[in-house]
């Protein structure tokens, strides 16, 4: 195991992969990885909305599991994996679930829709045929305040059915 | 100034028997890739070069004078680049002409907890942060007002030094008729006394802005802003500033519903900063802040009397409302009538009184949150009804369905209606939710309420006076066969944009992805006052029609000379330009723009909108006027437990007058997003204040200002929800479109109270409606007590004498008879800068 | 956007090391768990702790062991790793109940049960930022002097707001604290104190180890939560109730086939949580139980006599007096599904979560 020595005030330096890739980065050592994303990286597709745990706006994955970036110190993802909305898409086409999301309202005003489309990935990287309670469970922690979220369920199960005919396909 | 009437009869207005391509179809709404790829650019997500952060000082009073600042040590500090204080921006602004009572730094007097008293901009946010406990405030505590009873009873110390008197804002007084004479002729006189406790927006973004000083001096302002025209004028005014100098730039809101349409004291510190500074300042507000911005619902106690005949006719109604308005004016004057205002417009009532004051307290300011001013008395009325029919043996529906208003009425108070489709919402409701077969029906514990509700489709005036119109669009025609469009509309998240996109699309033939859109710039587009009283798809949308249409004139006139038919067979469709009796024989759509560049020079074609003069002319008649009004019905069920009161809302029915949906997935996205936000306000969200012991503390603190404690349901939370849309083409919307934002939320609450009186019997008087209130009214119940909760009265208020305007069926013309007719009063034209209006002079809207 | 206070980050990667450090730096440092709790206090400056001692490189503290004589869970085994395992079902619901109650998935993904079993108490008065803290002039838990609770208290109010203490104190656990001088098991009800201040009975220089269970063959468990929505709340009202009933067949196993109201309790804990600084045991409810099969009127006597103990004040979410009379139906929720009613109508109506039947 890595034992990362006491930090001096002045910056923390650690390696990760962002969206795949290999990320050096230094930054002010009591940042939370909300803060690195947004203002060191300038990955500002993730959000935030209160900063203390309260909203969900701010989730990404790490290691594959939905988590809170901001309750999360950046120092403490060294060697990890990190997911963001800007990680989504694939050779310049939209996930699934962001296509469903663009086409079927789930997103008016935007601002919670990265850390749902993340949220939601993970739900289905782990079961491909969510019930619809099991949707409501898995976004639970995301607070959205524009849809209501209904036409959100619609969209991943919509991206459900997107991906299955994918791997149809490809099969 | 070009005023536009009635849509013209044209091809694709929607009106002829061309199938539309665009309008009216599900689809993806245009921003959308953005906004699921996180590219949307939001306020904070804007970072510049040498960009600093400000923290604001706020009052940790509730109430005080203040004294002396020291902010000696916070300047030295280091990586402390500037400290402002309430003399560096001494001038007072606000949304209202009538209320221009804000400071964007408190210079002597702060009103409430959270009140900005000054500005640190620094290196670092948390540098900030750190920096303003090194500012010394010394304060000299003022007597803390609680509540509008408190403030009646409490005209000194004053919150303010103006307003009708002591710690009354303003108090109003209409009467529409002889209303005693209606409780006469009535057979039966219900009166009842509700509460509802008011709520905030809690948009997910908090407010957030960034200031630069441009290379040639310029100021611009990234801002999370509903509102760009109105922050420009405040900025322009407090900055003493040539607006020429001044670009406000609305960044896509993360969620507004009402909280980002005033200027803000941040954006103007910021932008002062900037100045200062010559580097840009970036300002966050934290979850906190947002709360002492508020602006959200008022609370309101009502006293509603009405009068009725057996058959449930309406034949007068008088309406009382007390309105918290907190600590400053924000739009609390239109606030205030507009809690009186559209009582009439969903049923008939013949003659009606409305009287209303606002105070102020010391807490965060109220102002419009969806459904401004209008949801706490349609509670009111909608829940009074069910008692109503009750008493009347008369089913709820059936009751609403004998009263409701007719399309193209005047009402008692003056306003227009255009399409009303009321009824036929009310049938879909019953209809879809099997109403007939559960209603009184449903075993003890399931309950099931109904409840209708009108709002306004873009409010009829301006919030300053001026005749110009009130949206206005420019769109650019390029020989690639691209068309930008420009219009200050901001998007929000209801989705201004598509709509704006959509209408051009469908005029010219394009694709909505084909359209490009520069929209909120004050600096790009002409004006659009504002998202706010769902005025845009009307108002910016008619402005695209017209602007569309103006430059499809000139293309099929160049085209039809080119193909030698006449003009009116040219159609746009596909992004292709034909004649209709012969469509192979056409052009591109880029080839037809370089032909009638060609033949016209540069084409570029504005439109703008004005709406209709309204016939209310007396005082206070600029607040509820519309174009067209939505209607809404709903049906809720709810499952109580009565040994808990423990309510669950498994289910609700609704049915929304639209006129047509231009985008119908977004439609549907505003009617379940209503619902929700409605749902959340009518069983837990709480903007509760807490007042601690009165003989150890001055301290007047919001309960629980943050996300965890104000309780935005979960998608845990939310019912199944059966949503029709009602469409008859409205003759004043483009392609017959009316609102959809706002008036879907109001029949909630009633509904849900009523559906609890099903369920267990209980009047829930009160909102939210919660398990405690219910099992306590449950108690009474038991004991043999009235089994309700809610207010036991409604005080004295000396109201000043109503203005007497007869109705239009007895003769009214619209003025009062007690009052200088409108074309008397005088009218000044405001300019930007301009100091406070005389309140006489006041035209409000919102 | 809300920025953490300046602090030195230490990381070691075995408990012997993070006793030490801890030991060196005294109570200024902080163990750092999931952090769900601490950075938003840290945030807030309700905790300004100098030195984050990270507990996320020690392996050992993610070690879960389940075999027929019970259980060892490592204290930085995740509330999510806990409500998956299906291996706490049966005897060990409560705790699996429990754990996936907790917040939202999101931070269950993160928040350990050590963290929660720790957690800070909670109180309206305290749970906010500073600057709001400012304004009613601090209270008697931080910077203050008054309990604006209870104004004439000399103690602070602060609510126990864990959701998994209550559950695993029915099932009797213990934990293990080391310190660089050694380490201690103890009672899960041991570590708490009726004091909102200082509500642990955890050294500042002693680490949360492990939770120790005994087999919970043949008991039944269930957890009851009361908060306003379907998630994100902490609790406002809990119990946590285990029964063991007389076996018919000699094996204990009174869990296969549904209990029927003829059933003798045998044993039986039920523990109120987050009405008062610290989980409580209604022991004479308890013993009440013991020797009686649940008829309703039974269970209706326990429930009072549980709820007795029930002392909420106006620091959290919903009415005190409200919180206080509910009490009674959440034990006899309970107590009926222990003994076999189907009360998932109920369930699902107080978790909205239709998963939860």
């Amino acid at each position: 195991m890595v034992s990362i020595s006491p930090v001096s005030q002045k910056s923390a330096q650690i390696r990760f992969a962002l969206n795949g890739e290999q990320t050096d980065i230094s930054f002010a050592p009591y940042k939370t990885l909300l803060e690195v994303l947004r203002e060191d990286l300038n990955h500002t597709g993730t959000k935030h909305g209160c900063e203390l745990g309260e909203c969900g706006a701010c989730a990404v994955l790490l290691d594959g599991k939905p988590v809170l970036s901001c309750l999360l110190l950046a120092i403490e993802c060294h060697e990890k994996n990190v997911l963001t909305v800007e990680g989504l898409g694939a050779n310049g086409a939209l996930h699934p679930l962001q296509e469903a999301f663009a086409d079927l309202g789930a997103a008016q005003c935007g601002y919670c829709t990265p850390a749902i489309l993340v949220t939601a990935k993970a739900l289905l990287d782990q079961y491909p045929h969510p019930s619809r309670d099991q949707i409501r469970e898995a976004l639970s922690g995301n607070l959205c305040r524009c849809t209501g979220y209904l036409q959100i369920f619609e969209a991943v199960q919509a991206a459900v059915l997107k991906i299955g005919g994918q791997n149809e396909s490809s099969t | 100034m070009s005023q536009q009437k009635d849509p013209p009869a044209k091809p694709c207005n929607g009106t002829d028997g061309d199938a539309l391509r665009v309008i009216g179809r599900p689809r993806r709404r245009v921003d959308a890739r953005a906004k699921v790829t996180g590219q949307t650019r939001f306020a904070d997500d804007i970072s510049l070069p040498r960009m600093l952060y400000c923290k604001l000082l706020r009052s940790p009073h509730p109430h005080a004078r203040i004294r002396g600042i020291d902010t000696s040590r916070a300047n030295a500090h280091p990586g402390v680049y500037l400290v402002l204080t309430g003399k560096d921006l001494p001038i007072e602004y606000g949304i209202l002409p009538v209320s221009q009572d804000e400071q964007a730094l408190c210079v002597d007097h702060v009103r409430h907890v959270g009140d900005p008293v000054a500005a640190i901009i620094a290196r670092e946010e948390l540098i900030a942060f750190e920096a303003l406990d090194l500012i010394k405030v010394e304060y000299e505590l003022l007597t803390t007002i609680s509540d509008p009873e408190e403030a009646l009873a409490t005209p000194t110390p004053r919150i303010h030094d103006y307003g009708d008197e002591g710690n009354i804002h303003k108090r109003v007084a209409l009467e529409f008729g002889n209303v005693e004479q209606g409780f006469a002729e009535a057979d039966e006189i219900f009166e009842d006394t509700f509460f509802y406790q008011g709520s905030t927006h809690l948009p997910i973004e908090q407010h957030a802005s960034v200031a630069s000083k441009d290379p040639d001096g310029k100021l611009t302002i990234w801002t999370s802003t509903q509102t760009p025209h109105y922050l420009h004028r405040a900025l322009a005014k407090v900055l003493q500033m040539p607006a020429a100098h001044i670009r406000v730039i609305a960044t896509p809101n993360g969620g507004g519903f009402g909280g980002k349409s005033d200027p803000f004291n941040h954006e103007i510190v910021v932008a002062k900063a900037a100045l200062l500074l010559d580097r840009p300042v970036k300002i966050c507000l934290t979850r906190e802040e947002v709360f002492y911005c508020h602006r959200g619902r008022h609370p309101v106690l009502m006293n509603f009397k009405t009068g009725v005949k057996k058959d449930g006719s309406i034949t007068a109604i008088s309406l009382q409302t007390l309105i918290d308005g907190g600590a400053y004016g924000s739009y609390g004057v239109a606030s205030t009538f507009y809690t009186g205002a559209l009582q009439t417009t969903t049923y008939h009532v013949p003659r009606y009184r409305f009287r209303g004051c606002r105070t102020f307290t010391n807490k965060p300011p109220c102002g419009p949150k969806r459904g401004h001013g209008t949801v706490q008395p349609r509670f009111g009325q909608e829940v009074q009804l069910d008692k109503i029919a009750e008493k009347l043996q008369i089913d709820p529906a059936d009751l609403r369905l004998r009263i409701a208003e007719s399309s193209n009425a005047v009402t008692a108070n003056f306003f227009r209606l255009s399409t009303v489709n009321l009824s036929e919402c009310i049938r879909r409701v019953v209809k879809s939710s099997g109403w007939r077969e559960k209603f009184r029906k449903l075993p003890v514990g399931s309950g099931i309420g109904l409840a209708c509700s009108a709002y306004l489709t873009g409010a009829g005036l301006p919030i300053y006076w001026n005749k110009m119109p009130h949206s206005g669009v420019q769109l650019k025609f390029d020989r690639g066969g691209g068309v930008t469009l420009f219009c200050g509309a901001t998007e929000i998240g209801q989705g201004s944009d598509d709509v704006l996109a959509s209408i051009v699309a469908e005029v010219l033939g394009l694709d909505t992805f084909d359209i490009r859109l520069y929209t909120g710039d004050t600096d790009l587009g002409p004006v659009d006052l504002g998202s706010y009283s769902s005025r845009v798809t009307i108002m910016a949308g008619n402005a695209a029609l017209q602007a569309a249409e103006r430059g499809r004139d000139l293309l099929a006139q160049a085209v039809s000379e080119r193909l030698s038919i006449p003009q009116e067979r040219v159609r746009f469709a596909s992004k292709r330009v034909f004649d209709s009796n012969a469509p192979e024989n056409g052009l591109s759509f880029a080839e037809a723009v370089c032909l009638a560049e060609a033949r016209f020079g540069t084409i570029g074609t504005v439109g703008s909108y004005t709406p209709p003069k309204s016939p209310a002319l007396y005082k206070g008649g600029g607040v509820g006027p519309s174009p067209t009004y939505s209607y809404t019905a709903a049906v809720v069920e709810v499952a109580v437990n009565p040994a808990t009161g423990w309510i669950t809302v498994p289910k609700i029915w609704i049915a929304h007058d639209i006129g047509r949906a231009l985008n119908p997935t977004l439609v549907r996205g505003q009617v379940e997003g209503s619902v929700y936000m409605g749902l959340g306000e009518a069983l837990m969200e709480e903007q509760e204040f807490r007042r601690l012991p009165k003989k150890l503390s001055h301290a007047l603190v919001h309960k629980f200002p943050s996300m965890l404690e104000y309780k935005s349901p979960t998608s845990l939370d939310m019912p199944e929800v059966f949503t029709e849309l009602v469409e008859e083409p409205d003759p004043k919307g483009p392609f017959g479109a009316k609102e959809v934002g706002q008036g879907p939320l109001l029949p909630i609450m009633p509904a849900v109270a009523n559906a609890v009186y099903d369920a267990v019997g209980v009047r829930i008087d009160e909102v939210p409606i919660t398990p405690e209130k219910i099992m306590k009214a449950l108690a009474d119940k038991k004991a043999g007590r009235t089994p309700r909760f809610g207010p036991a009265h409604f005080p004295h208020v000396d109201w000043p004498d109503a203005l007497r305007v007869p109705p239009p069926w007895e003769g009214g013309d619209g003025n009062a008879l007690n009052d200088v007719p409108r074309r008397e009063r005088a009218k000044p034209e405001q300019r930007p800068g301009a100091t406070r209006a005389s309140e006489k002079d006041q035209v409000l809207s919102s | 956007m809300m920025r953490l206070p300046l602090f030195a980050y230490r990381a070691p990667s075995s408990l012997e090391e993070a006793a030490r450090i801890l030991h060196g730096e005294g109570p200024s440092a902080m163990p750092l768990a999931g952090g769900t709790d601490l950075l938003p206090n840290m945030k807030r400056r309700q905790q300004v702790p100098r030195t984050l001692l990270s507990l996320r490189n020690i392996e050992a503290l993610r070690a879960m062991q389940l075999g027929h004589s019970g259980a060892r869970l490592g204290a930085c085994l995740t509330l999510s790793d806990i409500a998956s395992d299906s291996r706490f079902r049966n005897g060990a619901t409560v705790l699996a109940q429990a754990a996936a109650q907790v917040a939202t998935p999101h931070i269950r993904n993160m928040a350990t049960l050590g963290g929660n079993l720790c957690l800070d108490t909670r109180c309206n008065y305290y749970d906010q930022n500073y600057e709001w803290r400012k304004a009613i002039d601090f209270c008697l838990k931080k910077d203050g002097v008054t309990c604006w609770v209870a104004p004439s208290s000399s103690k602070c109010m602060a609510v126990s707001s864990t959701d998994t203490a209550p559950a695993l104190m029915a099932l009797g656990a213990r934990v293990r604290l080391v310190s660089q001088s050694g380490e201690r098991e103890i009672a899960l009800a041991d570590l708490y104190n009726n004091d909102g201040m200082n509500y642990l009975h955890r050294r500042p220089d002693e680490i949360l180890a492990e939770v120790v269970l005994d087999s919970w063959h043949g008991w039944r468990s269930t957890y009851w939560k009361l908060r306003r929505r379907g998630s994100f709340d902490f609790p406002v009202l809990s119990v946590a109730a285990a029964i063991r009933f007389v076996s018919n067949d000699g094996t204990g196993a009174a869990c296969c086939a549904a209990t029927r109201e003829g059933n003798v309790v045998e044993d039986a804990r039920i523990v109120i949580g987050s009405v008062a600084s610290l989980p409580l045991i209604a022991a004479e409810a308890g013993k009440f139980l013991v020797g009686r099969a649940l008829s309703l009127e039974t269970m209706a006597e326990a429930a009072v006599l549980a709820a007795r103990i029930a002392k909420p004040l106006d620091n959290t979410d919903f009415d005190m007096s409200w919180r206080k009379k509910v009490t009674v139906e959440f034990v006899t929720y309970a107590l009926r599904e222990l003994r076999g009613d189907d009360v998932g109508a109920e369930r699902t109506a107080i978790t909205h979560n239709p998963s939860w039947t």
